[in-house]
């Protein structure tokens, strides 16, 4: 298994609540962000879980997907995935491809993200990005008192095994949107089992106690 | 003795280019094939092999398209070598190309020597085979021609058209020409264009069949010789580009054929060039040496962005087609890089593409041979595929 499938694994495996239909509460929250019968582009879109929901509510999905047994997987189950590479693979695309465009807990284990996130932008009207926020409050303690590298149930690799390698907390990430020229329409967190928190609150709280944050972006004019 | 077995072979192959055994369509000359060279073929002959039944809404027919020296006979015993179909892993009752559910289609293409017009047919206006008179055709002609055989069938869409290599390429021709009739597409091991390395395989190949002085300038059915030697040698060389460096080292190394010493002679010494020297014999026994040369032609005309206005992504442009791409790891003839251009093209001509590469050490021929993940791939591929066109769930 490559890294980034096993990591795709792990996710689904750990705490991730399921929601209704048995599928990744986080996912269902990207989703709820695609509007029926869009076209999507799922960028890492690992066994297909999210390209599955989203075809049950009328939207044209294809998939990029790394790992092989990924690929294969989805082709198998009859959804429209091509072997490929965020970082490398995005510049074949024509702008305006797709309506929305989503990277769902994969923007950490690229290469380039500022570059793979423009891509994004310029593929499609919309782009939905999804990761493990880095500011969260345990992720810190165990930084700032344990004196070593985080790790929990989302992040569950010793630094010298894992594949992120591009961290980012909510700030962060809003810092890159800045420089990429994306508009944020809409972002949430979710809490450690992937539910999203509901309280209106400052960027600042969201960062200290978000796990996870899903953000909806559009090209800035 | 090799002279009365060399006419026996040409006697055999000469009755099968004319009366096949397979199911055969005549074309009336009030009804052609409008060939790329400007010429209309005609009367058109036609040798192909069903399997499985057509449904009552003639919507579950797969074409299957077969490589350059392939036939009409997917899942049967040939009737020249008495040895099996050249894709019974693939197609079949249960198989991931069901006959069980799928009416499955394999004509022999334009200019073959199986039983579709070629130059080892009769010209019916001289009497003779038509050898290198015969008018040079292309893969789009190979297209049109099955067109004509799905009209003569009463088969206006395809469920799927799939094939590997040349196959592959026809796969791609058939969504250019005609997307309306192609639901979904499965070209494997294929490319939008014959590359530059490929033509000059296919150029050596050629130039070994003319050197052997029994071509004698593809006129050798009215001479009574069989180039036999150069066919062999063209295909031993291009069989080479079909394996890979791999396979052939896991297959036979430098291991010594039968001896324990080398001979200090040139006789095949090694099991690599004794398996080459079968493969050329036994080719030459169900092959016709200027078929070779038109259908290596043809894969070197084929270049869908040259017949597109310079961008292959223009002959998909709103296709309404379902893609399949598959390509193997150890391909060197039609390597990933050819498929991930297609893919690319797909994606910029906005077509649903699914695109997977398998890892074997088998090279090109990879796609005739046992591969689960390929079958897994494509089982899945025409189940979903066959959801979305509403066909009856397997009946297994």
């Amino acid at each position: 298994m490559t890294m980034l499938t096993r990591l795709k694994h792990d996710l689904t495996m750990a705490e991730a609540a399921r929601g209704p239909g048995g599928s990744r509460v986080d996912l269902l929250e990207v989703a709820a962000m695609v509007e029926r019968g869009a076209r999507v582009l799922d960028v890492g879109c690992g066994d297909g879980e999210l390209l599955r929901i989203l075809e049950t509510r009328g939207v044209d999905g294809r998939g990029i997907e790394l790992s092989r047994e990924g690929v294969n997987e989805c082709v198998a189950k009859g959804l429209a995935v091509v072997q490929g590479d965020a970082d490398t693979d995005l510049v074949d695309y024509p702008d305006d491809a797709f309506d929305f465009v989503i990277l769902s807990q994969t923007i950490q284990a690229t290469r380039q993200p500022r570059v793979v996130l423009e891509h994004m932008l310029r593929i499609g009207r919309h782009a939905i990005v999804s990761f493990p926020n880095f500011g969260h409050w345990r992720i810190r303690l165990q930084v700032a008192l344990g004196g070593h590298m985080p790790h929990t149930d989302n992040l569950p690799y010793a630094w010298y095994e894992t594949p992120n390698i591009h961290f980012c907390s909510i700030k962060d990430f809003r810092q890159l949107c800045r420089v990429s020229g994306a508009k944020i329409e809409e972002a949430v967190a979710l809490n450690a089992w992937g539910r999203r928190m509901r309280l209106k609150m400052p960027w600042s709280f969201w960062n200290l106690f978000g796990e996870q944050a899903v953000f909806l972006l559009s090209r800035r004019k | 003795m090799a002279e009365a077995s060399a006419t026996l072979d040409l006697a055999d192959r000469k009755r099968e280019a004319d009366h096949p055994h397979s199911l055969l369509v005549r074309f009336p000359t009030n009804n052609p094939l409008r060939l790329d060279a400007g010429i209309d073929l005609t009367p058109l002959q036609i040798a192909y092999q069903t399997y499985g039944e057509l449904n009552a809404e003639r919507s579950n027919a797969v074409l299957v398209c077969h490589a350059l020296t392939g036939d009409q006979h997917v899942v049967n015993t040939h009737p020249v070598t008495g040895k099996p179909g050249w894709w019974e892993t693939m197609v079949g009752p249960g198989r991931p190309i069901d006959t069980e559910r799928y009416f499955v289609i394999c004509p022999n293409v334009v200019g073959g020597c199986m039983g579709s017009s070629g130059p080892a047919s009769t010209n019916p206006d001289t009497g003779a085979p038509w050898g290198l008179t015969f008018p040079v055709i292309t893969l789009r002609d190979m297209v049109r021609a099955q067109a004509m055989l799905l009209d003569h069938l009463g088969i206006d869409s395809l469920f799927a058209v799939a094939g590997g290599s040349m196959g592959g390429m026809q796969a791609l021709q058939w969504a250019a020409s005609y997307p309306q009739r192609v639901f979904a597409a499965l070209p494997i091991a294929a490319a939008t264009r014959h590359s530059a390395q490929n033509i000059a395989f296919h150029e050596v190949g050629r130039q070994a069949v003319m050197a052997d002085p029994e071509w004698r300038g593809g006129r050798y059915f009215a001479e009574g010789t069989n180039p036999r030697r150069g066919l062999a040698v063209a295909r031993m060389g291009a069989h080479i580009t079909y394996l890979s460096d791999a396979a052939l080292h896991r297959k036979f190394g430098r291991r010594f054929q039968n001896r324990e010493n080398p001979t200090f002679s040139f006789d095949a010494d090694f099991q690599v060039e004794s398996y080459l020297r079968h493969q050329g014999i036994t080719f030459v026994e169900r092959f016709d040496a200027n078929s070779y040369l038109y259908l290596t032609r043809a894969m070197d005309y084929f270049d869908l962005a040259g017949d597109y206005d310079g961008a292959v992504a223009n002959a998909f442009r709103g296709a309404p087609t379902r893609f399949c791409v598959i390509s193997f790891t150890s391909d060197w003839l039609f390597p990933t890089s050819e498929s991930r251009a297609i893919v690319h093209a797909l994606n910029a001509a906005g077509a649903r593409v699914s695109f997977a590469e398998v890892t074997t050490d088998k090279g090109h021929d990879a796609f005739l041979l046992d591969e689960p993940e390929l079958f897994t791939i494509v089982r899945g591929f025409l189940e979903g595929a066959a959801k979305a066109r509403g066909l009856n769930p397997a009946r297994r």
